[in-house]
């Protein structure tokens, strides 16, 4: 008897359990279709993402060092200054264009910095997912750490905060080379609005 | 000691300038709110509830929304549920497309053929959405989740609600998953949560203000995963249903109020 309510608790167990993010994914490969440039290839998780849906976004100290060590070496640093122009930089933190099934492939896309982040004091209108960048540049000046660090951080949140909400803008071939660069700008350059 | 004075009144003067913008939001919500456009809605989709249509040309008034053949009153509040003729479970949307199929004799294709309207023209899905809505007003959202298909379809939602996908690795709770956050100036409900998911589930579909359109839950989730940067999620799908389903079910208990107005 005892064996019998072991066994169909076992049994009940899989129907009542919650999806794993494997079963969810299969669901999805059936519900969507492609549209545009986004590809059913999109709705397959990779690792980094697999674990942060997994663990609710808290991965154990030692997988998310993993993680992010994976995700540094994605990042690709192009050669000499990594500064920009703050002007066009401007305008890409403006942009929420982008990748999305009726944004026509080719065409410039934007970094939605303002949708998460404050950063010049003349946008009020910017969105608070993610810290303030108010004046981000005043104390850390424009050496090439610095620079290596915004460039890398905005090429790949993830090398530095495995589950963080920021989008990988450079590994997803979002923004290129050259629009990295004036973000930096934007965030460094002393006569960027966001150091007034 | 100036340039500080002039700074302060610049401060000053910006903050004023950010609260003179959230009341004359606020006051421009009211008014909507005291006569909305969608009441002109629920009248048209009212005639198109009663309208014959389709080879068979029959209207949907023999349409059973979880309530009995032709019983709107309440038939909102209590979806999405399980249906034994579909065998899945529906959302308002999902049912509607039935019906307009195995009732008016139309194929599946004429019946999707316009899902989402434009400024001067909502489709017809849009408007039979806000008239049959309008007849739950009052009642307490309770969908279906004694059902062993409910509760899967439940179980399904708030595990997409937490699913890292597409090209910018975003979740619904990447957005929705915090207290007290925007983008831009728009407030992100944490709709995982009880106390914020029932004002907003209780005030769908609804009349959008920004883009004077109606829209429907099946939109929102549309898109929601737009914007996600994912691909574009079947209509009516067992993936956007089960997210309506989570959220309808977490708001479960408060009165509908809708369909209102969204911004």
């Amino acid at each position: 008897m005892r064996r019998l309510a072991l066994l169909s608790a076992v049994l009940a167990f899989p129907a009542m359990a919650d999806p794993t993010p494997a079963d969810v994914q299969g669901i999805m490969q059936r519900d969507f279709h492609p549209r545009g440039q986004a590809t059913m290839d999109r709705v397959v998780q990779d690792g980094l993402q697999r674990v942060c849906t997994e663990t609710r976004d808290r991965p154990p100290a030692d997988v998310a060092k993993a993680l992010e060590a994976d995700q540094l070496k994605t990042i690709v640093y192009p050669e000499g200054s990594l500064m920009g122009d703050w002007k066009r930089g401007e305008a890409i933190a403006q942009s929420g264009r982008g990748l999305t099934w009726n944004d026509k492939p080719g065409d410039p896309a934007g970094g939605s910095c303002y949708n998460c982040h404050e950063l010049s004091p003349k946008e009020l209108s910017h969105g608070t997912i993610g810290p303030s960048l108010r004046g981000f540049g005043k104390t850390r000046g424009t050496g090439p750490e610095v620079q290596r660090y915004v460039y890398g951080k905005i090429y790949n949140a993830k090398a530095y905060n495995a589950c963080s909400q920021m989008p990988r803008l450079g590994a997803s071939g979002t923004l290129t080379a050259a629009q990295i660069k004036d973000l930096v700008a934007l965030l460094l350059d002393p006569a960027s609005p966001v150091n007034e | 000691m100036k340039a500080l004075a002039f700074g302060a009144a610049l401060a000053l003067s910006c903050a004023a300038y950010g609260q003179d913008v959230a009341k004359e939001i606020q006051r421009y919500r009211q008014m909507v709110a005291e006569g909305s456009p969608a009441e002109l809605f629920e009248l048209e989709g009212e005639e198109l509830w009663k309208k014959p249509q389709g080879p068979k040309s029959v209207s949907l008034q023999r349409c059973d929304l979880g309530e009995g053949p032709g019983v709107l009153k309440a038939a909102y509040a209590h979806l999405p549920r399980y249906f034994k003729d579909a065998d899945r479970v529906m959302d308002l949307e999902a049912r509607l497309v039935h019906c307009m199929v195995t009732q008016q004799g139309r194929s599946r294709e004429d019946a999707i053929a316009r899902l989402f309207g434009t400024a001067d023209r909502p489709s017809e899905l849009e408007l039979l959405s806000i008239y049959i809505a309008g007849q739950s007003r009052g009642v307490r959202l309770e969908p279906g989740m004694s059902h062993p298909k409910e509760k899967a379809s439940y179980e399904l939602g708030r595990a997409l609600y937490f699913h890292r996908v597409g090209a910018w690795d975003f979740a619904c709770a990447s957005c929705h998953g915090d207290e007290g956050k925007r983008i831009r100036m728009q407030e992100l409900p944490v709709l995982y949560k009880p106390q914020y998911a029932r004002p907003v589930m209780a005030s769908w579909p609804a009349y959008r203000i920004s883009t004077s359109q109606v829209i429907t839950l099946q939109w929102r989730m549309n898109d929601c995963y737009r914007q996600m940067r994912t691909p574009e999620p079947d209509f009516g799908s067992e993936t956007t249903v089960a997210l309506i389903h989570f959220l309808n079910a977490t708001a479960h208990g408060a009165p509908y109020q809708g369909p209102g107005n969204k911004r």
